[in-house]
């Protein structure tokens, strides 16, 4: 058996970690399933907290950044993204 | 054209009639069975950016009377104008039984104007469920970001995945999100794009007969009576998308706010208050 990380991000409708998943993508280093663009229209979980309930390990949350002057009013990546990860073991 | 501007997108099914799509496709698949999305083969030939649209597709006569229809000319001259210029086209094709589906991407590069492109998506064919038609993000137009740095976005609450009939069109703002979807049918799919570019100020070109009655002035914030008029331009630019963050669905009405004062030629306009309250200096 060997070990493989899974990592699962997830973007939330405000910098808490408890506010609705908005976002998502999976990357499965298992090689066991791939997440396709476009393919799941349900989050695998409702915040990042049912995640971490879940068993996800969080290894990074997004830091709050003041808008730079003048582009105060406009709008771009979704801003509040948490990196969760999983390691399984895989044969 | 209030739910253009909110959304960054409008679409119109089945209005193109089923002896221009049969043409059409029969053009698109002259050159047999393709494996991969670039189209070689076809009978589509494509134009210098820049060319009037009045002057392609004069030899290729299903597409000229496709863009000839009055429907289609209602909605180009409403959104870009009297004879716009051709950008360009692309004629896309998702092969059966497709292994994955295309990373979502804004087009182009990263365009900050408030002026704005269409992009014309026509489905010659019936596109079912299983067939992965194009999926789009609603509202996401306004959002800077450059082509595919947004790749990493897997799935968004809300997106769209075109399922309709054939003759579909689906009418885009420049900047929406979107992608390829996977194509899990035995059959393939085609859908033929054109970019079209305005050559004038895109100034109250659609028929505003009604923007009287739709656009309200201001009302208190929170009023419910205003919230309950969804047809109103002001609580259309209020709805916010089911995945926009919490602090930036006002941020969005802003966009949405700023883009109408250049569509209607009226820099008073608002919605509630938005705008005037971060307007209002006093020195």
């Amino acid at each position: 058996m060997k070990k493989r990380q899974i990592v699962m991000v997830l973007y939330s409708r405000s910098s808490a970690l408890d506010s609705d998943v908005v976002g998502w993508a999976t990357y499965d280093g298992t090689g066991k399933k791939f997440h396709h663009p476009g393919g799941q229209d349900e989050p695998p979980y409702e915040t990042g907290l049912a995640a971490m309930q879940d068993g996800w390990r969080v290894i990074q949350i997004s830091q709050l950044i003041p808008p730079y002057p003048g582009t105060e009013h406009n709008t771009s990546f979704l801003p509040f993204e948490i990196v969760l990860e999983q390691i399984v073991e895989t044969d | 054209m209030a739910l253009f501007v909110a959304r960054g997108f409008l679409r119109f099914d089945a209005v193109v009639p089923d002896e221009i799509n049969q043409t059409v496709l029969a053009a698109i698949q002259a050159g047999g069975p393709q494996d991969g999305i670039l189209i070689e083969g076809s009978e589509v030939h494509s134009y210098p950016p820049g060319t009037r649209l009045s002057n392609c597709y004069v030899d290729q006569p299903a597409i000229r009377q496709l863009l000839d229809l009055p429907e289609v000319q209602g909605i180009i001259k409403s959104l870009v104008g009297e004879d716009p210029l051709f950008d360009h086209h692309a004629i896309h094709h998702c092969p059966p039984n497709q292994n994955t589906a295309q990373y979502t991407h804004a087009d182009s590069i990263i365009d900050t104007r408030t002026n704005f492109d269409i992009q014309l998506m026509y489905y010659p064919h019936e596109v079912t469920a299983g067939m992965g038609g194009t999926r789009y993000i609603p509202g996401s137009h306004f959002r800077r970001v450059n082509e595919m740095t947004i790749a990493r976005y897997q799935n968004i609450k809300g997106q769209q995945h075109v399922v309709c009939p054939a003759g579909t069109l689906l009418v885009m703002h420049h900047g929406i999100w979107h992608g390829g979807g996977r194509n899990q049918s035995d059959q393939p799919r085609y859908m033929f794009k054109i970019r079209l570019n305005a050559t004038e100020k895109q100034v109250k070109l659609w028929d505003t007969s009604d923007l009287e009655e739709k656009s309200i002035g201001p009302k208190a914030i929170f009023d419910p009576d205003a919230y309950s008029h969804r047809d109103r331009v002001q609580t259309i630019f209020e709805i916010p998308e089911t995945w926009f963050p919490m602090d930036e669905s006002r941020l969005e009405t802003v966009n949405r706010i700023k883009l109408w004062r250049y569509l209607v030629g009226d820099e008073s306009f608002d919605s509630h208050h938005w705008l005037t309250r971060i307007e209002n200096i006093n020195h």
